[in-house]
């Protein structure tokens, strides 16, 4: 293992809410020393950050890659390189796939396809149901021995509650995670977009973003039953919101996320049926963008994830209805979520409490934050550089992207995962 | 007056010129249709392929003849029944028929936007015979011809669209027209078949018909699919006719001059009366009829008018 000094940095610091100058020491894959001054050993490999932002390494809850079942649209390879451009040290992979991860097998095959073909940490999660069909119980137990860091079914609502509360109180003994998604079954069913004016003049089949309050509610009895751990995978609309936070001051072990997408884009966006805009749960107006954007200001939503989906042009290029929801993210999610710093509504210690601290520490991970003796995972990026994004400029082997020609602010200039240089030329 | 479109996609991006320039062309091929040799022969020479991705007697053939009339080598093709089922996806179809040099493309999609996503991939224009519940702008022209003969004009009247707004696409092209060319227009149905954020598309919307008829110069009613009747969406067919069925007794707090449409095919007994539907003083459904060749004449003339020119290096629209 070298040593690496990196100096004239901007030290975002997401536990102590700081923006610093300074230098940090990365040895033996671990940070050595950071601040203003650090003593420069010998052999340190000194690289010069000309002022750039140095930050723990995004750790990114809910991507999917389409390992097994569909590798023509992502494999752990193409993910991952991906991830290492976008500055996301660690991902969490969704197990959405076909077969869904629901055994100790194919958890095993995860784990060793990302370890023999990812440059940036993969961590597992697990079905919380048989083929997430919402019937029998995952073996969480077994599951868990096997690496998975938190259990969910993705996009497939547990509809049955006794079955979700006996997985809830059979994980809850294990202190295994669940993942929701909160959204009403079946009044979601079949929507393509967020009822309002905009769904209404298009004529698309449209969800009342109630569906999501309904859901949470329904989630948040559950946890009062139970007391299990559970995260919210994306809270997007502000009548959610008086829930969560009143579950979060009840004492609940309740966390929740949202998507980089709800974050930036609103229902409008999907201008002439556009279909990359096409996501789950649908976008929704700007007043409930605005207020999750808030939400995630005051710590109400506590993390940020990519909820990176890739979809091939085939599930694409269809009419808005049929075509497949999801959106690819790893390399737009700093770009995109710098969005919200420039425009004043987040701090960069803020950003990346989102993106780092708060996901590394709800799946209890030694990552996420800036500080001595933690892993070197790091992301150097200029926050400011301009660039027009060119979608097949991306890694992933899917282009779904709905940043496809927007302006965007903030290249990486290097990341690094366990103290080793992953992407960058540094 | 110009009209600069190069496809009927919708109402939406039409101007109101627009629609009064291809309303009067329409006029004129009403005159057309009337008399006994109805020949033109301005789609001369040009391709039509009519594609129903969705079945459909009424408006397949009302394109067919405005085609025929005009001179157009038509084509029909019944989408269901075809590559569709063989897996080949609407884009590979488009790329397909657009190899054969198609001028005019006639399209109904069941879902929508399809139209809209077609007509990127194609050269030739395209004309939208309905796609989903988003627009179907031929009946919306249609029916604003038909207005403005019986009234004399298209504008500051008061008109009702009754029935499932919600999954119409008759009714968004209606409200669109109907809005642009600055009528007052009152939504009436049961609350669970209109679309969320109704309001805010200009409109008073009413869930008691008497109510909303009160003093209006115009009844269109809609077609109440099926499977919407049972439960679903309302309790039951014959509450659905005591509530929202036209009769001569609901039609009486309209103005007595008032007109009664109905695009078709009616359910007669669920959402009119048949002895009204038949009234030669009150329902014009049979003018309507008759308008949709006159309307589909005229918007494949001006679009193929405008391809033409558009085939021609530097022009801009057409006058008419």
């Amino acid at each position: 293992m070298t040593t690496i000094l990196i100096h004239n940095a901007r030290l975002i610091d997401p536990e102590a809410g700081t923006v610093s100058p300074g230098s940090l020491l990365i040895k033996d894959g671990r940070i050595a020393a950071m601040g203003a001054e650090v003593a420069v050993p010998k052999d340190a490999r000194s690289i010069d950050a000309r002022g750039a932002c140095l930050a723990p390494g995004i750790v990114d809850i809910g991507v999917k890659v389409c390992e097994p079942g569909e590798r023509h649209k992502e494999s752990f390879r193409s993910a991952g390189l991906a991830a290492a451009a976008g500055g996301v040290t660690t991902i969490v992979t969704r197990p959405d796939t076909t077969p869904a991860i629901d055994s100790p097998e194919t958890l095993e095959f995860v784990t060793r396809r990302a370890n023999e073909a990812a440059p940036v940490r993969v961590l597992p999660m697990a079905a919380l149901t048989k083929g997430r069909e919402g019937r029998e119980m995952t073996e969480i137990g077994f599951l868990l021995d096997a690496g998975a860091v938190a259990f969910s079914d993705c996009d497939h609502v547990v509809r049955n509650t006794k079955v979700l509360s006996r997985a809830l109180t059979y994980a809850r003994s294990l202190g295994a995670l669940v993942i929701g998604h909160p959204q009403d079954p079946g009044l979601s069913d079949g929507a393509a977009a967020t009822s309002g004016k905009f769904a209404s003049l298009r004529g698309l089949p449209a969800v009342s973003p109630m569906a999501e309050r309904m859901g949470l509610d329904r989630d948040i009895a559950l946890l009062e039953m139970t007391g299990a751990r559970y995260h919210a995978d994306q809270i997007t609309t502000a009548r959610a919101l008086p829930a969560l936070m009143r579950a979060k001051r009840n004492g609940l072990d309740i966390t929740a996320g949202t998507s980089i997408h709800h974050l930036t884009l609103n229902d409008m966006d999907v201008a002439d049926y556009r279909t990359f805009f096409k996501v789950k749960p649908p976008l929704r107006a700007e007043d409930d963008r605005l207020a999750v954007v808030e939400a995630l200001r005051d710590g109400v939503i506590d993390i940020i994830s990519s909820m990176h989906t890739p979809q091939d042009e085939e599930s694409k290029r269809l009419p808005f209805e049929e075509a497949a929801a999801g959106a690819v993210g790893l390399e737009t999610l700093l770009p995109a979520a710098l969005r919200l710093h420039h425009a004043g509504e987040l701090t960069l210690p803020q950003l990346f409490r989102a993106l780092a601290l708060n996901p590394a520490n709800r799946l209890g991970l030694p990552q996420g934050r800036l500080a001595v003796g933690a892993p070197a995972d790091l992301v150097l990026f200029d926050p400011d550089a301009p660039f027009v994004l060119d979608r097949f400029s991306l890694r992933s082997k899917s282009k779904n992207t709905p940043f496809d020609g927007a302006r965007l602010q903030g290249k990486v200039r290097g990341t690094f995962v366990n103290g080793t240089c992953v992407f960058g030329d540094l | 007056m110009t009209f600069t479109q190069r496809h009927l996609l919708g109402i939406e991006p039409l101007a109101p010129h627009e629609i009064t320039t291809l309303l009067d062309l329409a006029d004129q091929y009403v005159a057309l249709n009337r008399r006994d040799v109805k020949h033109g022969d301005v789609l001369a020479g040009l391709t039509q392929i009519n594609m129903f991705f969705e079945a459909s007697t009424r408006t397949q053939a009302s394109f067919e003849l405005a085609g025929k009339r005009l001179g157009a080598d038509v084509m029909n093709m019944s989408m269901q029944a075809s590559s569709i089922k063989k897996g080949e996806t609407l884009i590979d179809t488009a790329m397909t028929l657009n190899a054969m040099h198609p001028d005019l493309l006639v399209v109904r999609h069941p879902h929508s936007g399809a139209v809209d996503l077609l007509a990127q991939k194609v050269n030739c224009a395209v004309l939208n015979a309905g796609d989903g519940r988003h627009e179907h702008p031929t009946q919306a022209l249609l029916d604003a011809l038909t207005i403005r003969r019986a009234k004399g004009r298209l504008h500051r009247l008061n008109i009702a669209i009754c029935g499932d707004i919600a999954h119409s696409r008759v009714a968004r092209s209606n409200i669109l027209l109907l809005g642009k060319m600055e009528n007052r227009i009152r939504l009436i149905g049961p609350p669970t078949l209109m679309p969320a954020g109704i309001g805010e598309f200009g409109v008073e919307v009413f869930d008691d018909m008497r109510a909303g008829l009160q003093d209006v110069d115009v009844v269109m009613m809609l077609r109440l699919q099926k499977e919407r009747m049972d439960g679903g969406f309302i309790p039951s067919e014959r509450e659905y006719y005591h509530r929202f069925g036209l009769d001569a007794e609901k039609l009486a707090h309209a103005k007595p001059d008032a007109i009664v449409m109905h695009p078709g095919p009616m359910n007669r007994g669920v959402e009119i009366d048949g002895t009204l539907a038949d009234d030669i003083n009150r329902s014009v459904i049979q003018e309507q009829v008759e308008m949709g060749v006159a309307v589909r004449m005229a918007a494949m003339d001006l679009l193929a008018r405008n391809l033409r020119a558009a085939r021609q290096p530097g022009a801009q629209g057409v006058m008419v």
